[in-house]
């Protein structure tokens, strides 16, 4: 069930020069949540950020109650958001939205661009209880933007690409040797800027391995009330906070 | 404890807190959150009578104290409205508000004769000022003549109260006013969004993917504020006012400009329980004034 919660900041860890990890803690007990999911986040202190940062669920701690946030900052509520002091009350909506599907895959491939890795400790430890080889693919320009690839190695291989070549393959994600035997794969996982996911939703289409896409389009309530944050889908408009923010690459109608 | 109920025409609300149309779907979106049945009445998402898709994304812009909007009525049509969505809200113990729109007097007209067979449909918010259709919807709101003939035309075939949403995208908000009062509205409710802007100065281009849409909430609300006072004056018919309410304190304000009954909208994207809390607000205000019944704040502005 959905809930608005109150949590105060525990603590941070910043990764590089704009991203963080912000674990929050709660008196009351922490709502399941599933890969994928995501939160309304209202950010304290600012009377200048209006509306709720919708934010992926990076890691979640049922036991010490509490809920960790994968972010970059790309704007005034997410810089704000890296300046809390600890104790700082925070509001909380979640959990939001659908997640990712698991259906008996044996080999998988999760590719994540940017700030796209948020999701992917839920899934990569949901993938790993069910015995599913898992092999993580991350994309930046250089190297200080490929993070916390030692909490992805504890759920599978992790490769990794970037534009500059300072860490793992030169070029795009799509360039990596992976792709030469993307058949072998039964599903991929992505989630990152939308010409990422576009691309390979195209190779994954052309070679009829099920892709399933996390969007992250801008939006105001989280709960389909607003309809504002909206993708075109074969079956029309559909929300993204609702029937999203996870598709299947088949559903969307992307031009690719 | 002070009488909260407040009756507009024949509608009668257990108290003068409703959501906004297209702010709060149609409330079973907010049911994880609050008790539906605590609210005075529920302004359901617009209604056309066939399906609309509604415009591109991006639709929605921040800006400050405030947001743009420019959805664009996306919704199923008043078919499905009444197949589908009604029979799982009808039972609420909360009065269920359409709010009908139409690019034609003839659709307008269409959707209205279908709501009045529906019962448990106690009134409907005729939506004369959307901002962000290409055809209809604020064309009929700002202008007096229009305004009249598609209000005149709806009431000819609703039995029930009719509510008419103003838009405050007009010279005179008062004269718009009059003339849908004199074309049979029992009410009307304002201030729709106001029609506004935002640029990316990065990329040179809008935000919107329709250049321009509607903008709601604070930043808006001394305006609609104002707005209220002025129909208050100008009209006999009871006024419903929204813009930019987020708490109580606001929405008692509304009441002493002269709202009979308040609308809560862009606040429920930030709070899914504003509206209850706004409720139990009001009723504070009251026991601490030593105010019987809630109707005595309406235009109740004191001035010297």
């Amino acid at each position: 069930m959905k809930k608005i919660q109150d949590f105060k900041v525990k603590e941070y860890r910043w990764l590089n020069e704009t991203g963080y990890l912000l674990t929050l803690y709660s008196d009351q007990t922490i709502e399941p949540v599933s890969p994928g999911n995501f939160a309304e986040i209202k950010v304290p202190d600012a009377p200048d950020v209006f509306l709720r940062r919708p934010i992926s669920i990076f890691d979640v701690d049922y036991e010490n109650r509490l809920l960790t946030f994968y972010i970059k900052v790309v704007g005034k509520g997410t810089k704000k958001m890296g300046e809390l002091n600890p104790g700082t009350p925070i509001n909380i909506m979640y959990p939001l939205g659908n997640s990712f599907t698991v259906n008996g895959e044996k080999n998988v491939l999760i590719i994540g661009g940017g700030s796209g890795i948020a999701p992917f400790i839920l899934l990569g430890r949901e993938l790993q209880k069910k015995n599913i080889s898992t092999t993580f693919l991350f994309g930046a320009r250089s190297k200080n933007e490929i993070v916390l690839t030692e909490e992805f190695d504890k759920y599978g291989r992790v490769l990794a690409t970037t534009e500059d070549g300072s860490m793992g393959e030169k070029g795009l994600v799509t360039q990596h040797p992976v792709f030469s035997d993307i058949s072998g794969f039964d599903k991929i996982y992505i989630c990152g800027p939308d010409p990422m996911m576009k691309a390979v939703a195209k190779i994954a289409g052309e070679h009829q391995v099920d892709c399933e896409v996390s969007l992250e389009n801008m939006m105001a309530c989280g709960i389909g009330a607003c309809l504002c944050c909206v993708t075109k889908t074969t079956s029309g408009n559909k929300c993204v906070c609702t029937d999203g923010p996870v598709f299947n690459s088949k559903e969307l109608a992307w031009q690719i | 404890m002070a009488d909260l109920t407040v009756k507009i025409k024949d509608l009668v609300l257990k108290n003068p807190v409703t959501t906004a149309s297209g702010t709060f779907g149609f409330g079973e979106e907010f049911a994880d959150f609050i008790d539906l049945n605590l609210l005075g009445g529920i302004f359901v998402k617009g209604l056309t009578l066939k399906l609309r898709e509604g415009n591109d994304y991006p639709r929605m812009a921040e800006t400050a104290s405030g947001m743009l909007n420019a959805v664009g009525l996306q919704n199923k049509g008043i078919d499905y409205f009444i197949s589908d969505i009604y029979p799982r809200i009808k039972d609420l113990d909360t009065e269920i508000i359409p709010n009908v729109n139409g690019s034609t007097v003839e659709e307008y007209i269409e959707v209205t004769e279908k709501l009045n067979e529906v019962e448990g449909i106690n009134a409907i918010e005729l939506n004369i000022s959307c901002p962000n259709v290409k055809e209809g919807g604020m064309a009929f709101g700002v202008s007096c003549p229009s305004a009249i003939a598609v209000t005149d035309a709806v009431r000819k075939v609703f039995d029930k109260t009719l509510i008419v949403k103003l838009s405050p995208n007009v010279t005179d908000i008062t004269e718009i006013a009059k003339g849908v009062e004199g074309a049979g509205a029992d009410a009307v409710s304002l201030v729709n969004t106001f029609l506004a802007m935002a640029i990316d100065a990065k990329t040179r281009k809008p935000v919107l993917s329709t250049v321009t849409g509607g903008l709601s909430g604070p930043a808006i609300k001394p305006i609609a504020l104002r707005m209220v006072w002025q129909v208050y004056h100008a009209v006999k018919v009871p006024v419903i006012g929204l813009g930019g309410i987020m708490n109580a304190t606001d929405a008692i304000e509304f009441m002493l400009a002269g709202a009979k009954a308040i609308q809560v909208g862009t606040a429920n994207f930030i709070d899914p329980q504003v509206s209850v809390k706004i409720i139990e607000g009001i009723e504070t205000y009251c026991k601490e004034n030593n105010i019987s019944s809630v109707s005595e704040l309406t235009g109740a502005l004191e001035i010297s």
